[in-house]
């Protein structure tokens, strides 16, 4: 990107005109502006479908949904604005966790792989991780219910007796936790699914850090941790948000995992701890799609469509986030 | 070449006179019964393709009878999509389908479409295909069966009843070892026909402990309960926890403990004959249309203990009238396929589901006789 790279770039258009590649150019500059329109056009057509779909239910009154709408039920607290309230909530609190717990282990992931570890086993490490991210969410489903949740119940038991006083380790009524199929081992599980891709991107733009830097460092006699700290993560800090929210993008909109193993509700509860507390808009779909009519149907996609816009929201503001630090750094 | 060309000949005439005599035999057998012998001709004419759409429950049942009907039927092709009652009723409203699979009844505003849908003013019937006992399932070490009655179990799942030693229960089940486990009560998370059955038995007899309405989508306020998406998550659960209890198609409820329910002054385990018993002992909805439609309000406060109260009984309804003698030569054979003896065994293997009694069995077959087309 120095101004000596750029020179060719500035050469007349015309030129390529007459060039032997120019059809092939033009192909390729046709080809290239239709993938970015076909994107355009397909965000474009999801949206109005949301908005047309889901009409008739966020047009209809409250009391008059809840009766078409079986699991509408305006005079328990469900009304749907009540219920897509509940599910945003169960959505980013359990997204959040995952987020929590797998980003600090993805950056560690991407620092030995790029920083520590031979070669040799750094490439070995690198191809595992990435085949984590191809396991089909419903295995993980399934490992969740089967193995981990029993695994982890235990554990929960420890954390609620000696940290239960803290508000969100508070154990059920009972003080025993009785099952492991809570928001904590949701957002485990998804934490697990997200680490790939949070670590595959953090590991790239580790490995782009200039060797200048990281040498100079080093003459001056920095440890290697000060050497990261000093020239790796200045450098890849847009780089490492920008994985964080692909990671959270994940995570939001992950469905089978969820639905296995959370025992859902709708509440605004924090204890994660708890069963029949949370759930996410996408489990909430799934579970109720099967049996609903009509007007059911356009009440879910309400909720698609406060997903779509959470997600939205998201990446536009992991967008504003690397934007706003380009220039500090060469990621970009 | 010659002598293999006569030999050829010889064989062509031998199967022509062979296939005419099957010919003459198959027709003169139900001379005497002019119904059957319509019936037998409509079979061997056709084809074509029926399309159904409805309930999940009746999923696996209805792949037993697609296979044995198009077994019998080559050149038809039967379908179903199973995106729940509801939707069933809409595409069958909407006149997108021939016939739909419901675990519930038309409400006053769908009958009153289905007038419009079908030829003619009659409407739409219910007829009752799947019949299957809903099982309380518990997971209790070394015991198989215990007593409730219906006020008992309202106040387990409602979170009232904590543990197994509790004296409302101990005291249905003298001589039974009752620990002091804790209940977890173990429910359906996603909207189902067996949580609207299992909350209308309560609801209905229950006394007024199940102080909810009958519902698609279980809710508790048992501070111990976990909710599974699914019959056989449920069962996992169950099977997974000590102490828990749940409900499921009886079907699946394999090696766990079930529970008798009181019904009158006795306790009734589930079996397919008092699953079906119910039927007998309920009788039809007020809203009914007419006494063609089978539509029946399941009476699960019966005293008669032949009877098992928590059965799930889905239908399929179909038109009075069809427009298209097609359409309706097609959905008779299909729905008498299903009611018969034949139809209601393949049922039962694939799905574990209750045979209909023989009465109801030719009564619903008399109901499709009279269906006529426009």
């Amino acid at each position: 990107m120095t101004t000596t790279q750029q020179s060719p770039e500035t050469e007349p258009a015309a030129d390529y005109g007459t060039h032997p590649g120019a059809a092939a150019n033009r192909f390729f500059k046709w080809l290239s502006t239709g993938a970015g329109l076909l994107i355009l056009t397909t965000l474009a057509a999801v949206a109005t479908f949301l908005l047309v779909e889901a009409w008739p239910a966020i047009s209809m009154s409250a009391a008059e949904l809840g009766e078409k709408v079986s699991f509408i039920k305006p005079e328990n607290g469900q009304s749907l604005l009540e219920i897509v309230g509940f599910l945003v909530y169960g959505t980013v609190l359990i997204s959040v966790i995952a987020l929590l717990l797998a980003t600090p282990v993805s950056i560690g992931i991407a620092l030995f792989i790029s920083h520590f570890a031979p070669r040799r086993l750094a490439q070995g490490l690198g191809y595992l991780i990435d085949l984590l991210a191809a396991v089909p969410s419903v295995v993980y489903g399934l490992w969740g219910v089967a193995v981990l949740v029993p695994f982890l119940q235990p554990f929960y038991q420890w954390l609620a007796d000696y940290f239960g006083w803290i508000p969100i380790f508070a154990p059920p009524q009972s003080g025993e936790v009785f099952t492991g199929r809570v928001a904590l081992s949701a957002g485990i599980v998804l934490a697990i699914m997200i680490i790939p891709i949070i670590s595959a991107v953090s590991r790239e733009v580790f490995l782009q850090t200039p060797k200048l830097h990281e040498e100079a460092a080093l003459a001056m006699g920095a440890t290697r941790w000060e050497m990261i700290r000093m020239a790796v993560f200045p450098f890849g800090r847009s780089g490492m948000i920008g994985a964080t929210m692909l990671g959270l993008g994940r995570a939001l909109g992950e469905t089978m995992a969820v639905l296995m193993i959370i025992s859902p509700g709708l509440t605004f509860s924090a204890h994660i701890l708890q069963p029949n507390q949370h759930n996410t808009i996408a489990a909430y779909i799934a579970l109720q799609f099967p049996e609903a009519n009509a007007l059911g149907v356009n009440s879910l996609i309400a909720m698609g469509l406060a997903l779509f816009v959470i997600t939205l929201l998201v990446n536009m503001l992991a967008r504003w986030v690397v934007s706003r630090r380009s220039e500090f750094s060469g990621a970009n | 070449m010659k002598a293999f060309t006569r030999s050829g000949v010889v064989l062509t005439a031998a199967a022509l006179s062979l296939s005419l005599a099957a010919c003459t035999a198959s027709n003169e057998a139900p001379a005497g019964d002019s119904s059957a012998e319509s019936t037998d001709a409509a079979m061997t004419e056709l084809s074509g393709n029926l399309q159904g759409a409805g309930a999940s429950s009746q999923e696996s049942a209805m792949d037993a009878w697609r296979a044995g009907f198009q077994s019998a039927n080559a050149d038809v092709t039967v379908g179903y999509d199973p995106v729940g009652s509801g939707g069933g009723i809409e595409q069958f409203l909407a006149g997108a389908v021939p016939f739909a699979g419901s675990d519930g009844l038309l409400d006053e505003s769908e009958y009153a479409t289905a007038v419009e849908r079908c030829s003619g003013d009659g409407g739409a019937y219910h007829l009752p295909m799947y019949i299957s006992p809903v099982a309380v399932i518990f997971n209790l070490e070394g015991v198989d069966s215990i007593n409730l009655d219906a006020e008992t179990i309202a106040n387990i799942f409602d979170g009232k009843i904590t543990t197994w030693d509790d004296e409302a229960i101990a005291s249905q089940n003298a001589g039974v070892e009752l620990p002091s486990t804790n209940i977890t009560v173990v429910y359906r998370s996603d909207s189902s026909g067996t949580s609207d059955n299992f909350t209308d038995y309560l609801e209905q007899a229950s006394n007024g402990a199940w102080p909810y309405e009958a519902t698609k989508e279980f809710a508790t306020a048992a501070d111990q309960s976990v909710g599974a998406d699914g019959t056989s998550a449920v069962v996992d659960t169950v099977s997974t926890t000590d102490g828990a209890i749940g409900y499921a198609d009886a079907s699946r409820a394999a090696s766990l403990g079930t529970v008798a329910l009181k019904v009158g002054e006795e306790y009734v385990p589930y079996s397919a004959e008092a699953a079906a018993a119910i039927i007998a002992a309920s009788p039809l909805s007020e809203s009914a249309n007419g006494e063609n439609d089978l539509a029946y309000a399941i009476d699960r406060t019966t005293t008669d203990s032949s009877a098992y109260p928590l059965t799930l009984v889905s239908y399929h309804i179909v038109c009075s009238q069809y427009e298209d003698e097609t359409e309706r030569a097609l959905v008779t054979a299909f729905e008498k396929y299903v009611a018969s003896e034949e139809g209601q065994a393949a049922a039962a293997e694939a799905a574990g589901s209750a045979p209909l009694p023989a009465d109801l069995s030719a009564q619903v077959t008399a109901i499709l006789d009279e269906i006529a087309a426009a």
